[in-house]
């Protein structure tokens, strides 16, 4: 019976290709959103695609998508879907791009058949075949985005946790977002990596883009404070706002002897101290700059 | 008292614990907690997800607006189905902990909130409802 429907079908799409496909092209340009996506390459997918499943109903015996015969419709699909996806079509509209074949085919079958048991097997047959092609293209489109977001949070991973030189020997570590463990990790990591690199002596850890300190992240912090001790540098934690501090309290969070400063300024003041240096005025405020011509006098 | 509307979400996986504190600071904004209060709960409800993800082996959350005449707030029930707490009064006592953390999850919790309460059922599962109330 499957073999049956199969061949009929291809003689179908061979006899009345040219209809099928404008019909087809005009419900998907029904659908689309204008400026996504041209009318002239919807019309090349669309026949693209056609070809492809004409084809693959012409040489294999089988509407089971799986099958070798359909490998270029598969192909072929793969990449709109994750075109698409890239694009940043909707996943209805994706889907639909597979499933807006059906009226035309319907309709086709149709005109085409006058024995009603033949038309109600035809249409089981197109519609299971195209409900597999639209779920392969949205399973494809998921896919992509999946790929797409897990490439973003491994950026984020890498962007948000950058070890910065303020001084010789003086690190800074601004942290940004949550401090969940696989990122407290990393940045535990590049710091002490740069600690050594550098031969620092003092390194600043500035929480002022952390929003929220729990427990967890406190313990984070303070083996990372731990963990520069043992490699011979002092750690400063800076950027503690006054809503977070009360938090801390509360919890109950001792930070021990960790040296804490409400500012990063105030935390880079006090590691250049500690490396014997310091800042100062090297002229009162107001004065003409150095080098600058000495007013006239009588 | 009464519920002014209400949201149900899961808590399973650790970013589900982002999920929870960006939902928690979003309908603290709502009902108009200060920016101390806000943090507080936030935290409060980051320290309890994780207990749910970590110890309950993935729950629910279950988040309410409350209104009591004037008076609005914020209710949080967290549930799990997991092994439970034996001892709860031990579990409450800070530095004490059955796994890697600091034991100060459920203590400072409910210092950071205004009503705090927490059933378990060894075997059975957990339940943690936390309140805070917008101090006017």
């Amino acid at each position: 019976m499957p073999e049956l429907n199969a061949s009929r079908l291809a003689t179908l799409l061979d006899q009345r290709f040219d209809e099928l496909l404008a019909a087809w092209t005009a419900e998907q340009l029904q659908v689309v959103r204008r400026g996504q996506i041209s009318a002239s390459d919807m019309r090349a997918q669309c026949r693209e695609l056609l070809q492809a499943i004409r084809r693959a109903l012409a040489a294999g015996a089988s509407t089971r998508i799986d099958g070798q015969s359909w490998a270029a419709a598969r192909d072929l699909l793969g990449r709109v879907s994750s075109q698409r996806a890239q694009q940043g079509f909707p996943s209805s509209e994706t889907a639909m791009f597979v499933l807006s074949l059906k009226r035309p085919l319907f309709d086709a079958l149709r005109r085409a058949s006058d024995d009603a048991d033949t038309l109600a097997a035809d249409i089981w047959t197109v519609t299971d075949l195209l409900d597999q092609l639209a779920l392969f293209t949205t399973e494809t489109y998921l896919r992509s985005r999946e790929a797409l977001i897990t490439r973003q949070q491994e950026d984020m991973l890498e962007l948000s946790t950058p070890v910065v030189k303020l001084w010789d020997g003086v690190l800074a570590l601004p942290m940004i977002g949550t401090l969940d463990s696989s990122r407290t990790q990393i940045v535990m990591e590049s710091l002490l990596q740069r600690i050594v690199e550098t031969g620092s002596d003092v390194a600043i850890l500035d929480i002022t883009g952390v929003p929220t300190v729990d427990t967890l992240t406190a313990q984070h912090l303070l083996k990372t404070v731990t963990a520069a001790r043992l490699m011979g540098a002092e750690c400063i934690i800076s950027g503690i706002r006054p809503q977070i501090a009360q938090t801390i309290v509360q919890l109950g969070v001792d930070l021990g002897d960790v040296v804490t400063k409400a500012t990063l300024a105030d935390a880079f003041k006090l590691a250049l101290s500690r490396i014997g240096l310091s800042v100062g005025r090297v002229r009162p405020a107001g004065a003409p700059a150095l080098g600058a011509a000495p007013a006239a006098r009588d | 008292m009464l519920t002014a509307r209400t949201e149900q979400i899961a808590v399973r996986e650790q970013h589900d614990i982002v999920s929870v504190r960006q939902m928690v600071r979003s309908w603290s904004l709502a009902v108009g907690l200060g920016l101390v209060d806000l943090t507080k709960l936030v935290t409060a409800a980051s320290e309890i997800a994780r207990n749910t993800v970590v110890y309950g082996g993935g729950g629910t959350l279950q988040i309410e607006e409350l209104r009591d005449g004037l008076r609005l707030g914020v209710r949080l029930v967290f549930e799990d189905q997991g092994p439970g707490i034996v001892d709860i009064d031990r579990a409450m006592t800070d530095g004490y902990s059955s796994g890697s953390g600091m034991g100060l999850g459920l203590g400072g919790t409910k210092r950071l909130v205004d009503e705090f309460d927490i059933a378990s059922t060894p075997g059975v599962g957990t339940r943690v409802t936390i309140t805070k109330w917008r101090s006017r």
